[in-house]
């Protein structure tokens, strides 16, 4: 259906948010992925949670790297820039293009090849430094783009398309983030957009690392039996801790649960979460215990989703840096150049 | 006959690694400019911390002949593991300084040379119980004794330890209490002064006193440069480290204390410019320093930052390669790799420093130039500009001057309905217009890719957008070349038909050696070569001469691989000199090599065919 253009009437009722945009003004071109890809469910989150939450397109920047993820971020926001950068290196554009800008929103959209393979390092150190974005890793196990190749999520034992049974150990980029330092991780499920929305909400509006692993069933080359990324499968073995409802900062808590079934956790920005409780003990601000869960439950096929871990008090980068409130870009000779008067002072001190 | 001479000759220093050398003999270099003689010191150590051989060349020169000369005038020798290889270097009729404590067979010896023992490890023994004072005050001992030796003024060394120590102040009696144990060691035991001598002259005038990767980091910040993502690598360390002491100094707000300037030490060349290249598309100015294996590293990116035509900064300060190469040693071994970096067709902007002062100029108008060529440009630094001090003019900065940052069109522009395509040559110099990410709610966006796309930015795979691109990449490079740093010429006083073409650190070496070609009665007009792309007054050079001398520091002639590249000329007619031994260029290297061709050109005429 790619060769279509995309219709820019709408339904003249179609829902407005606090902007008066409609969905529509979040969307991109039309998708060229495979009909079926668990990658356009979540480019339909990304899209959803952005009007919901009333965001200015055009304050978002979208990066990638490269591989059928990193093709999606022309499939939402079209009013935002985007980079396709090159593959593996997503982090380190995104880290940099935040250092410019501080006051922009940057969504990371990457792969498993992309980001477990290929940019296995900037991953991590994009992690450790505490950039403030929204990482998305759309998480299929293959190389889609060139025929199904195993990536280095793909679980021991899963099998290929073509029979092969994978015999080395997987990568798990959530249990990594944890251990890295992110101050959000969530693992979600392209299947599953309304656990999916409003995570992606309440990590926009996270300061710092926010790093979401979804798993995204490959229609072409992972969706069949022996393989632990098909829908099935990941149906049959998904065990969420907890759901999730996103309240702005900007609206009051309207909902009402049932007394010590969920928490309500606060975000830097006063945005609140509601979290509605599924597995009892788990404590969503203890690194370590959530670490201990997932590979507890990796070892017994379960493929834990949820938000997973997250630190209310975070900070990020530019903090660290202590730089100034303006973006850096829009500094001019002004503020950056220290003049001729200066000058001679140096030249003086190297007499 | 030892070597008599007044304020020209070369001292070397032969000292261990980690042994506390370098400032005492960086304050000997010092001194002998404070008593207004020009100087050109140059450190040659190894990829080491601790142990190894390294020395410290101070070329004393009235007449201000910055480049190396070869050959030592004076060794102070403090390292037994390299005793035999530095005394084999003094020239003779030279002087030999020497620790004279443990006595040494007079096979150890030259007969053609004048030897100067002192008994440093005795006298520290003496005067010294803590092994690291022994160790540390040595040096200043010695340069004590060279202070009687040369007829130094004393005074001078003093005040520069009062300098140098200055907030530490229980340092300074110490030090001038040793310094002046060697001088009277060396009063009343040597024949002082030797036949080497200074003598205060006004030879330096204002010029100051810095290494090239300062030099370059202060043009940085005054080009406007916010962000740095760097990886260390000798010998560019120093210039991201630079960044950081001025930046610390000059960028924090006075006010809210907070940084007006982000550095990263990322986890690899790779990083370093992603993040220069994501800084640069969002709209700031970003740099990148490093040396050859980190180009090598970043090719893939270079290539991105050319074909998305991203403004992107990187100070190369080139070591000898290839792989691992000579680590601490100086080339000029990066042309082509810059020049050419990436898959594909690719050309980019380099430019070609002299020395600090260049250094600074070119780091400050690199910013200029990427941001209106909305492409990669390369300061090619080299190890012997970018380690070592060098006397040069003082550094200037017009404050009328506004930062060029080029052709971004902006909301009001877009509002108006100004027809904004990403890859759209509106002017015909090649150079489309670009917004910065969030500038517009509607209009203005557009999605960046290593991709083909159309002159609006959307992706294509047909031949003839993907062409009519590549085509306006070459227009644009087109225009570079009036906008970049010119060559400059300097012609002889008599009419020649030999050139020769130079750049970068091989500068001083070349001028002087100017002088020693015309001493032998033939001469050539010069050309400094100041940026890549090539003016057109190189080709115009060229042709007014049947031969001109390319002379560079690698093994493969890759300036006149250039040349011949990209100015359609005969090869026969551009003559190699070439030096790569990992030391600097020398004057008497080029005027040898210059005058033997010349020679052999002269015997034997051959056609010229152009």
């Amino acid at each position: 259906m790619t060769y279509l253009a995309k219709p820019k009437f709408h339904h003249p009722e179609l829902p407005k948010n606090d902007l008066g945009y409609t969905h529509r003004d979040y969307e991109g071109t039309v998708s060229t992925l495979c009909a079926g890809c668990g990658h356009d469910s979540i480019t339909g989150a990304v899209i959803q949670a952005c009007f919901e939450l009333s965001i200015e397109p055009h304050r978002v920047a979208k990066i990638s790297g490269i591989g059928c993820s990193s093709k999606t971020p022309t499939y939402f926001l079209g009013n935002s820039h985007g980079f396709n950068s090159v593959h593996g290196r997503m982090p380190s554009v995104l880290t940099g293009a935040n250092l410019a800008n501080r006051d922009l929103i940057y969504l990371g959209v990457s792969g498993d090849g992309d980001s477990a393979s290929i940019g296995l390092g900037q991953f991590a150190h994009s992690i450790r430094r505490g950039v403030n974005m929204v990482y998305i890793v759309e998480n299929n196990g293959v190389y889609g783009l060139t025929k199904g190749q195993f990536s280095a999520t793909a679980d021991r034992g899963s099998k290929s398309k073509r029979g092969f049974i994978n015999t080395d150990n997987s990568i798990d980029l959530a249990a990594m983030a944890l251990q890295l330092g992110a101050t959000f991780v969530a693992r979600s499920f392209s299947g599953d957009k309304t656990q999916l929305v409003p995570i992606i909400k309440a990590a926009i509006e996270h300061k710092g690392a926010a790093f979401l692993d979804v798993i995204s069933p490959c229609v072409a080359f992972n969706n069949h039996t022996g393989s632990t990324k098909s829908f099935d499968y990941v149906r049959e073995h998904n065990e969420a801790v907890n759901r999730l409802d996103f309240i702005s900062s900007r609206m009051p808590i309207e909902v009402k649960y049932e007394p010590g079934t969920v928490e309500v956790v606060e975000q830097h920005d006063g945005s609140k979460l509601a979290l509605r409780k599924l597995a009892a003990d788990y404590d969503l601000n203890d690194r370590t215990a959530a670490l201990g869960f997932l590979q507890q439950q990796a070892a017994k096929g379960q493929v834990v989703t949820g938000l997973l871990y997250m630190q209310s008090d975070s900070d990020d980068l530019h903090s660290h840096l202590a730089t100034v409130e303006t973006p850096l870009n829009a500094l001019g000779e002004k503020e950056l150049c220290p003049g001729s008067a200066a000058l001679e002072k140096i030249n003086a001190s190297l007499r | 006959m030892p070597i008599q001479s007044v304020n020209d000759f070369v001292v070397r220093f032969a000292n261990v690694n980690g042994s506390g050398s370098a400032s005492a003999n960086e304050m000997f270099a010092r001194a002998v400019l404070r008593m207004g003689i020009p100087v050109s010191p140059r450190n040659i150590f190894p990829s080491n911390i601790q142990g190894l051989p390294t020395w410290y060349e101070v070329r004393v020169t009235e007449a201000g002949h910055l480049g190396a000369r070869g050959g030592v005038d004076l060794m102070v020798a403090m390292n037994p593991q390299t005793w035999d290889k530095d005394l084999a270097l003094i020239e003779p009729g030279g002087y030999l300084f020497y620790d004279s404590t443990k006595p040494l067979p007079a096979s150890k010896f030259r007969p053609d040379i004048t030897v100067i023992g002192v008994p440093l490890t005795a006298i520290c023994n003496r005067e010294y119980t803590d092994p690291r004072q022994r160790q540390l005050f040595k040096n200043i001992i010695y340069i004590g004794a060279l202070t009687a030796l040369l007829e130094m003024d004393v005074k001078v060394v003093e005040q520069l330890i009062g300098e140098q120590y200055k907030g530490k102040d229980k340092l300074i009696e110490p030090n001038i209490k040793a310094l002046h144990i060697g001088r009277d060691y060396a009063l009343m035991n040597l024949e002082c002064p030797i036949g080497l001598k200074l003598k205060a002259t006004d030879k330096v005038g204002d010029r100051i006193f810095i290494e090239g990767n300062s030099a370059a980091a202060l043009g940085a910040v005054y080009g406007g440069a916010t962000v740095c993502a760097w990886y260390p690598i000798t010998p560019s360390s120093s210039l991201a480290d630079a960044f950081t002491r001025h930046c610390a100094k000059l960028r924090v707000d006075p006010v809210t204390k907070k940084a007006k300037y982000a550095i990263i030490q990322a986890e690899d060349e790779l990083s370093s410019i992603g993040m220069v290249i994501g800084a640069s598309w969002n709209g700031a100015r970003a740099f990148t320093a490093t040396s050859g294996p980190g180009i090598s590293l970043m090719q893939e990116f270079i290539g991105l930052a050319y074909f998305a035509e991203i403004p992107s900064v990187i100070f190369d300060v080139q070591r000898a390669g290839p792989s691992t190469g000579m680590p601490t040693r100086t080339q000029q071994c990066d042309l082509i790799s810059c020049a050419y970096a990436s898959h594909g067709d690719t050309k980019h902007v380099l430019l070609f420093p002299e020395d600090p002062a260049e250094s600074f100029e070119f780091g400050a108008q690199a910013f200029d130039l990427a941001d209106r060529l909305q492409t990669p440009v390369f300061v090619m630094l080299d190890l012997d500009i970018g380690m070592n001090h060098r006397l040069c003019k003082p550094f200037t900065w017009d404050d009328s001057r506004a930062y060029d940052r080029g052709k971004v069109m902006t909301a009001e522009e877009l509002e108006a309905g100004k027809d904004f395509g990403r890859y759209l040559d509106v002017d015909g110099d090649g150079i489309p217009f670009r917004t910065y990410p969030g500038t517009h709610p509607t209009k203005g966006s557009f999605f960046t890719r290593g991709t083909s796309r159309d002159r609006y930015a959307k992706y294509t795979e047909e031949g003839a957008p993907y062409v009519d691109n590549m085509q306006r990449l070459l227009r644009k490079f087109d225009t570079a070349k009036d906008l970049v740093p010119r060559p400059l010429t300097a012609n002889s006083a008599k009419p020649t038909k030999f050139g020769v073409i130079y750049f970068g650190s091989t500068s001083p070496a070349m001028d002087e050696a100017i002088h020693m070609i015309e001493a032998g009665g033939q001469s050539v007009d010069r050309m400094r070569i100041r940026a890549f792309p090539f003016h057109s007054s190189v080709p115009s050079f060229l042709a007014d001469h049947d031969f001109v001398f390319v002379v560079e520091q690698n093994r493969d002639a890759q300036m006149r691989s250039l040349i011949v590249n990209e100015c359609n000329v005969d090869p026969v007619r551009l003559v190699p000199i070439l030096h790569f031994d990992g030391t600097p260029i020398t004057a008497r290297f080029i005027a040898k090599a210059i005058s033997e061709h010349l020679d052999k050109l002269k015997l034997s005429p051959m056609k010229v065919v152009s």
